[in-house]
């Protein structure tokens, strides 16, 4: 967790960049691709219509923008994707994280609980689809399970890890100094957890966004995911790719903010 | 007279581990020591002769395979903030501030605030960390973060005080400037203290008694009464560095010395 943010490119390792030339490369790099996809368009090598060009895509997110597609204008299709991943995430990481502190803290639950989430994790958010649908329908429950499945795993491991590298000498020292288990959860697993935890709830939210798509193919209404399923419904690619990019912007958005808050919290306690 | 409130007594204590790749280790075997009430006990011996477990016993953080560990007269059953424990490793909480980490106790059981506040500030002052009380322990030296802990454990008034390697991280004279302030606050407030080192010096300077141990398996050699000593010399009037090359001092340091090696010479080469 320390010193993730410095990338190191070309240069020798520990070289790092300045904040300048991050930027010159970041601009670079989406140059390059926005140049490639432009050429390959315009080759004409694939048709027009399953592979439009970059600023066909661009005119189709501003006709989104103003007029309804699948019933909606894009930013409703977004706000309903948005609403829907906060609530399968907040479920998750309401049950994950408690969950996972207790089972760093207590090793019965630990060994009934783990074996079990081994074998579950496994199953890929997508392949919940079938039986989110089947069990809760179409409606808010089935996508708010798969967002959950997706995004339950790393809050449960992250606590559950963060809460079992607490020193064993925080725990003693506060058992001498007379605290309670509630008091030791509260003033050293907590705490000394946080920083997985922090961690894992910018795993997560990134997993939990991910299987928004995959909810969002058993939704009937509004959203990201449903407004691509539509548009591939009526051949219309633009409005596809379209739909990823508002995936991919609003995932981006979620991770910086979560990095931000990562970065706040190491600031104050530093990297005891 | 019955029991003293705080006398530390171990009874035929026995601790074996049982090892990962199957058999056991005998880490002390059959000692019996009483620690009494007030007296300042220094425990020394090389790694692994058991010191730092039998420490951990009197706290609760361990327990013995055979026989039993009383504290006032009753059976250690966990550890309790009546018998505080100075850690080589200050074990400070790092998300809390000095005044947080040194409250910690005081919050555990609830004491008021205006009462925590004084007791708090008291212990600030008495060990140097006025000013530091917002810090955090990442922020402070080695010295201060072991004032800190200390002041955590004594804030607690507790009976007895049990230190492992208390100064074992600290630089030579940050050690030294540690040891005089002990002695300090040891003769201000007396405890019945419990204080693991493998540093001869040190235990000799601090004690009332020095128990001197031998290992594989852990047995008491020697237990030596250091309060004569220290009555016929003038120790308190002395800066540390002059009473450790009184001639009194050196002849038990060298005799201690002679304890120790006596005893890993005659223990069998093999493991």
């Amino acid at each position: 967790m320390t010193k993730r943010h410095n990338r190191n490119f070309l240069g020798p390792a520990g070289t790092s960049l300045s904040r300048g030339e991050f930027w010159t490369l970041t601009i670079a790099g989406f140059t390059l691709f926005f140049a490639i996809w432009s050429g390959v368009a315009a080759s004409g090598w694939l048709p027009p219509n399953l592979l439009p060009s970059p600023l066909v895509v661009w005119d189709t997110l501003a006709r989104l923008w103003h007029q309804p597609f699948a019933g909606h204008v894009y930013a409703e299709h977004q706000l309903a994707s948005i609403r829907r991943f906060l609530m399968g995430w907040a479920i998750a990481v309401g049950i994950g994280i408690p969950l996972g502190l207790l089972m760093g803290w207590y090793r019965i639950l630990d060994e009934i609980v783990t074996p079990l989430f081994d074998a579950i994790r496994f199953v890929a958010p997508l392949a919940w689809v079938p039986l989110a649908a089947l069990w809760f329908g179409t409606g808010i429950g089935g996508p708010l399970l798969i967002i959950f499945v997706g995004s339950f795993a790393p809050c449960v491991i992250s606590a559950y890890r963060g809460a079992r590298l607490v020193e064993t000498r925080f725990v003693e020292a506060a058992q001498t100094l007379g605290a309670s288990s509630r008091q030791i959860m509260a003033h050293v697993l907590i705490p000394g957890a946080l920083p997985s935890i922090i961690a894992g709830l910018r795993v997560s939210a990134g997993l939990g966004w991910q299987s928004l798509v995959g909810s969002e193919l058993i939704v009937v209404g509004a959203g990201l995911g449903y407004l691509m399923v539509q548009g591939q419904g009526n051949l219309n690619t633009s409005v596809v790719i379209a739909g990823m990019i508002g995936i991919g912007v609003v995932g981006f958005a979620i991770d910086v903010a979560l990095r931000a808050v990562e970065r706040a919290f190491n600031r104050k306690w530093g990297q005891a | 007279m019955g029991a003293g409130l705080s006398e530390i007594v171990f009874e035929g204590v026995t601790r074996r581990f049982s090892l990962p790749k199957g058999g056991e280790f005998l880490a002390i075997d059959h000692i019996d020591l009483r620690v009494e009430e007030k007296e300042f006990v220094a425990i020394v011996g090389p790694s692994g002769c058991g010191k730092t477990t039998l420490m951990r016993m009197a706290a609760g953080l361990d327990f013995p395979t055979e026989g039993r560990v009383l504290v006032g007269g009753a059976e250690v059953r966990g550890p309790g903030p009546e018998r505080a424990v100075v850690f080589q490793q200050f074990a400070l909480l790092p998300w809390k501030t000095v005044r947080e980490n040194i409250g910690f106790g005081l919050m555990c059981k609830a004491t008021p605030k205006a009462e925590a506040d004084a007791a708090i500030a008291h212990y600030v002052s008495l060990m140097g960390l006025s000013g530091h009380e917002d810090s955090f322990p990442h922020q402070l030296s080695g010295g201060m973060q072991q004032r800190v802990a200390i002041a955590r454990a004594y804030v607690m008034q507790p009976a007895a005080l049990l230190m492992d390697e208390p100064f074992g991280a600290l630089d030579a004279q940050t050690r030294i400037v540690m040891q005089e302030e002990l002695v300090r606050l040891a003769r201000r407030n007396p405890r019945t203290v419990i204080f693991i080192t493998h540093a001869v010096d040190e235990a000799i300077y601090l004690a009332d008694r020095v128990v001197v141990m031998g290992r594989k398996p852990g047995r008491i050699i020697e237990t030596i009464d250091i309060r004569p000593l220290r009555a016929a010399g003038t120790w308190e009037a002395l800066p540390i560095e002059e009473v450790m090359d009184t001639p009194d001092f050196t002849h038990m340091r060298s005799r201690i010395w002679k304890l120790l090696k006596a005893r890993e010479q005659e223990r069998p080469a093999s493991p």
